[in-house]
């Protein structure tokens, strides 16, 4: 099937203003009679549930930890982007624009980007008012630092803590709402399933993290901002409890997932110290703006400590391969490079698996204090794991899994392909193509959550009835009977591994065969691997307690089931995909220089797949892709 | 990379299996910790153990590992988060302890956070509080430019330095009073500072303050434990700041 976006046309300086008119509109007094879900509170979710109640609809909101506050938008760190052009050195809609687009390798929607780039002002502005202390000069004006793939200073930032400062915004709006009454927070729910009455989505399944209650609710459209995917690579800079889960229910009862194999994996993070590792902890790539990538150019001098290699034997290996930005190289161009000096044998640290990121020249021309002042918090957490301070010794880095491009599907209205799920934030697939650029998701985030979806919901709702909150439909009984019945399941395996050694199994495979770079061969093995290990986990995975109590491996277990089976998509997803694009490298495609090989002529769609069942295919749907505004070339950072 | 030292740790962890139950200290031994491993990697390691034998593993909450969400939440050797200097106990590592180590683990104790599962704690009243006031109350949309309001570096800097409150609760679980006065006072103070935060002052600090007491949180009687305690080195002046605040919402 050819997938309709349903993005408007004409000229693009236009195309959401006119949209935002053509919507049809709930009015004042009939909004208090629909009812909306959201699930995730962070940065997509805060801000449209805190928006949606201001609005005056009746809002649910959910998330798995026990406070909306905690989720995982807090530990963004670099900054969030903007058109503002405050320094004038020549940034404008337009640029962000065409920076997005070519950052994402020419696999995003035009429409949806440009949209994104014209609210982004807003957002600053909004959290502004909020009270968010982004980073200021001594006059009292907002400063801006830069970021990767861009040759204009358009970042905004609260110290390193940037996500944790727009995401207490986003919940103390939210707050705001609950105390007004607007909203209810649900906290220490997990939703395991959506619930669709005649094709239309209608509410959600949960369990109480707490009593293990399997519990309803319905309302007259359903919002999944639940993030990414990543920690499908078992070990990423996502937190712990970051899933698949909702999305992937979602997907199961009829939702296309968009994308699966643009995952992101960032250039700077701390190398992994044991196989006991639970996660991985990055590195703010702000720290690219005064720290310099390099490995030894002699094989021999990598065991080393890195003050006796002189300058004249290190190999700047970003400023030697790509001169026009260096050290600012996007991050799947950084990622990869990195990924060859070692693969080269001239990688530094455990393993071999690590390169420096040196801020020596920096703190002899800025100061320490400087530096300090700059990144202070991040030094201190690299000190803290790694046990070496990053101002006497470069830091050692490598990349690690750190964000989904790819997520469910959605037209240019946020709404996926069942009628009345809505997919906000790092959930979807719209803007980053195949690459996301530093400082674009906060931006993504709080542009679906503050600025579209209080838009686009309305047309939708403007079309329904109210449906209210009654869960007695059977879809609903079938829901909860059909969740509770898989945990039961779970729990009386009794088998001899635990989830962690599942978890673990299915990280490696991913990593090895589906990570930096991915083969036919790569990928068919795991399309074998994976399902044998999914076969193992049913017959042999090992869950203590009970489900009617506080389980948080009963948790994990689920979370598990649904990766083993996501896994098999996003490597599915990847096999068919015989190009390289953004964060997708295929070593089938390359150039002789190893750049990545865009096919252009028979890739440039998305690739929506339909869940057909565990033992069946997927089918795949596609959206083509029209570059109208943005001349479709070859991305090119030298 | 298995070529480090390994340590055998003992540990006495509070087991409690929900609200109502009385709870009691277990003890366990954990064997090949590196120094390398993380706190809570240390307690993976135990639990995964208790789980191949069949046992229950401990409840802790946790999630981003890196010491920015608040979520993690134990009283290590009787400090809160384990005493280090401005650091949560995920950032934890082991090679703050040695062979042969004896440590206690415990929830947070207080009575306005109620035992959920062995080292998980209830902290909505946290939540409760900020949503008394701890907001400017804009509206989405229909906002002025961002560099419409000026606000000097230094007065950025200080808000900020209040703003790092990661809502951990420490503060309360160190406070001999379960004060949440820190907690608080950080909020209240991060929005006084800012011109965006004014206009609302008065109404904030009173339903806040208000909120605080309700929810069964003690007085401050000047300790400083919620300083010490605080993973984001919050300094008890925002405390000062806050009863400043409080004192002149009077009048
Ligand atoms: C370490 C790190 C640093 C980053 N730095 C930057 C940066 O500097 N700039 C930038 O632009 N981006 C950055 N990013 C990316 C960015 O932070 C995220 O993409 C973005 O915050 C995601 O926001 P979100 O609202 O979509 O999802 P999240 O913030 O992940 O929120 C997900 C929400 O969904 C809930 N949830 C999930 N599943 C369920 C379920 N089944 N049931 C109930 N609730 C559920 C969770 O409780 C949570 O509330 C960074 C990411 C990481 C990991
Ligand atoms: S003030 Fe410090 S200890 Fe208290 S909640 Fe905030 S971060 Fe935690
Ligand atoms: S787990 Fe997030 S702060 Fe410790």
């Amino acid at each position: 099937m050819i997938l309709d976006g349903k993005c408007p046309t004409g000229p693009i300086e236009q195309t959401w203003d006119k949209h935002r008119f053509d919507l049809k509109l709930v009015n004042p007094a009939n909004k208090r009679k629909y009812n909306v879900i959201v699930v995730g509170t962070g940065l997509a979710g805060g801000a449209a549930a805190a928006s949606l109640g201001e609005l005056g609809y009746n809002v649910q909101a959910f998330c798995y930890q026990d406070s909306p506050r905690r989720a995982h938008s807090i530990a963004a760190q670099g900054g969030i982007n903007a058109a503002k052009n405050y320094p004038n050195d020549g940034d404008s809609i337009y640029r962000l624009f065409y920076d997005t687009i070519k950052g994402g390798d020419f696999r995003a929607r035009e429409a949806d980007v440009w949209r994104l780039a014209q609210v982004s002002n807003n957002i600053i502005d909004q959290c502004v008012a909020q009270g968010v202390p982004f980073a200021r000069d001594y006059a009292g004006y907002l400063d801006n630092r830069s970021f990767g793939g861009a040759q204009v200073s358009r970042t905004f930032f609260a110290r390193g803590q940037t996500g944790q400062q727009l995401l207490l915004g986003a919940y103390s709006a939210l707050s705001r709402q609950i105390k007004a009454g607007t909203v209810k927070m649900y906290n220490r729910r997990e939703m395991l399933d959506l619930v669709v009455v005649d094709g239309v989505a209608k509410g959600i399944t949960c369990r109480n993290l707490v009593t293990g209650e399997i519990e309803s609710y319905a309302a007259d459209a359903v919002c999944l901002c639940t993030g990414g995917y990543v920690n499908v690579f078992y070990l990423s800079t996502n937190a712990m409890g970051c899933s698949v889960t909702a999305n992937w229910k979602a997907a199961k009862k009829g939702a296309y997932f968009a994308n699966p194999c643009y995952t992101q994996i960032h250039p700077t993070c701390i190398p992994q110290a044991g196989d006991y590792q639970s996660k991985l902890t990055l590195m703010s790539e702000s720290l690219r703006n005064d720290g310099r990538c390099w490995v030894p150019k002699k094989k021999e001098d990598c065991g080393k400590h890195p003050s006796e290699i002189p300058d004249a034997d290190r190999d700047y290996y970003l400023e030697r391969k790509y001169p026009s930005f260096g050290n600012l190289a996007p991050r799947d161009i950084a990622s990869r490079a990195a990924k060859e000096q070692c693969d080269d044998g001239r990688g530094v640290g455990p393993g071999g698996r690590g390169v420096y990121l040196d801020f020596g020249d920096s703190i002899k021309r800025l100061g320490a204090d400087t530096i300090k002042e700059r990144y202070g918090n991040l030094f201190e957490m690299y000190e803290k794991i790694t046990d070496e301070n990053g101002y006497k010794r470069p830091m050692r880095m490598y990349p690690a899994p750190h964000y989904s491009m790819g997520g469910l599907w959605v037209d240019y209205n946020l709404m996926s392909n069942i009628p009345g799920l809505f997919v906000l934030g790092e959930a979807n697939f719209s803007v980053h193509g195949a690459n996301r650029l530093g400082a674009s998701a906060l931006m993504q985030g709080l542009a679906d959550g503050y600025f579209v979806i209080p838009y686009t919901i309305g047309g939708y709702l403007a079309t329904v009835k109210p449906y209210g909150t009654a869960t007695d439909h059977a879809e609903f009984k079938k829901s909860a009977e059909d969740v509770a019945a898989e945990q039961n399941k779970l729990l009386s395996i009794n088998g001899k591994k635990t989830v962690f050694e599942f978890m673990r199994e299915l990280g490696g495979l991913m990593w090895e065969n589906c990570g930096m770079a991915r083969s036919k061969e790569s990928l068919e093995e795991n399309l074998k691997k994976i399902p044998a290990l999914r076969e193992e986990f049913w017959q042999n995975v090992k869950v203590t307690g009970s489900g009617a109590e506080f389980n948080q491996q009963l948790e994990n277990a689920g979370r598990t089931a649904d990766f083993l089976e996501f896994g098999e998509l996003l490597c599915r997803d990847a096999l068919h995909r015989e190009e390289s694009c953004g964060g997708h490298f295929r070593v089938e495609h390359q150039y002789d220089d190893g750049e990545a090989m865009r096919n252009d002529a028979d890739f440039c769609y998305v690739g929506a797949w339909e869940y057909k069942g565990n033992d069946k295919e997927p089918e795949l749907h596609k959206e083509p892709l029209k570059f109208d505004n943005v001349h479709l070339a070859v991305r090119s950072y030298k | 990379m298995s070529d480090h030292k390994t340590m055998t740790i003992n540990l006495v962890v509070w087991r409690q299996k929900n609200a109502n139950d009385p709870g009691k200290f277990e003890n366990y031994t954990v064997k090949g910790i590196t120094e390398h491993h993380s706190f809570l990697e240390m307690l993976d390691v135990l639990n995964e153990d208790l789980i191949k034998t069949g046992k229950l593993p401990v409840s802790f909450d946790h999630d981003c590992r890196e010491g920015i969400c608040g979520m993690c939440s134990q009283v290590v050797n009787g400090a809160p988060h384990g005493g280090q200097e401005r650091t949560t106990v995920c950032q934890l590592h082991m090679r703050n302890f040695h062979d042969g180590d004896t440590i206690y683990i415990e929830p947070w104790r207080a009575t306005a956070f109620p035992i959920v599962s062995d080292l998980v704690v209830d902290r909505t009243a946290l939540d409760t509080i900020i949503q008394a006031g701890g907001y400017v109350s804009c509206h989405t949309g229909g906002i002025a430019d961002g560099n419409a309001i000026l606000i000097p570096k230094p007065a950025a800097d200080e808000a900020m330095d209040a703003a790092e409150c990661i809502g951990c609760g420490a503060c309360v679980a160190g406070c001999p009073n379960s004060a949440a006065m820190l907690f608080t006072g950080a909020k209240v103070s991060q929005l006084a500072l800012l011109p965006q935060g004014k206009a609302e002052a008065k109404a904030r600090v009173k339903n806040m303050v208000e909120a605080m007491k309700e929810c069964g949180f003690g007085n401050c009687t000047n300790h400083y434990e919620c300083q010490a305690s605080c993973p984001k080195g919050i300094n008890v002046k925002f405390i000062a700041r806050m009863n400043r605040e409080y004192i002149k919402a009077q009048f």
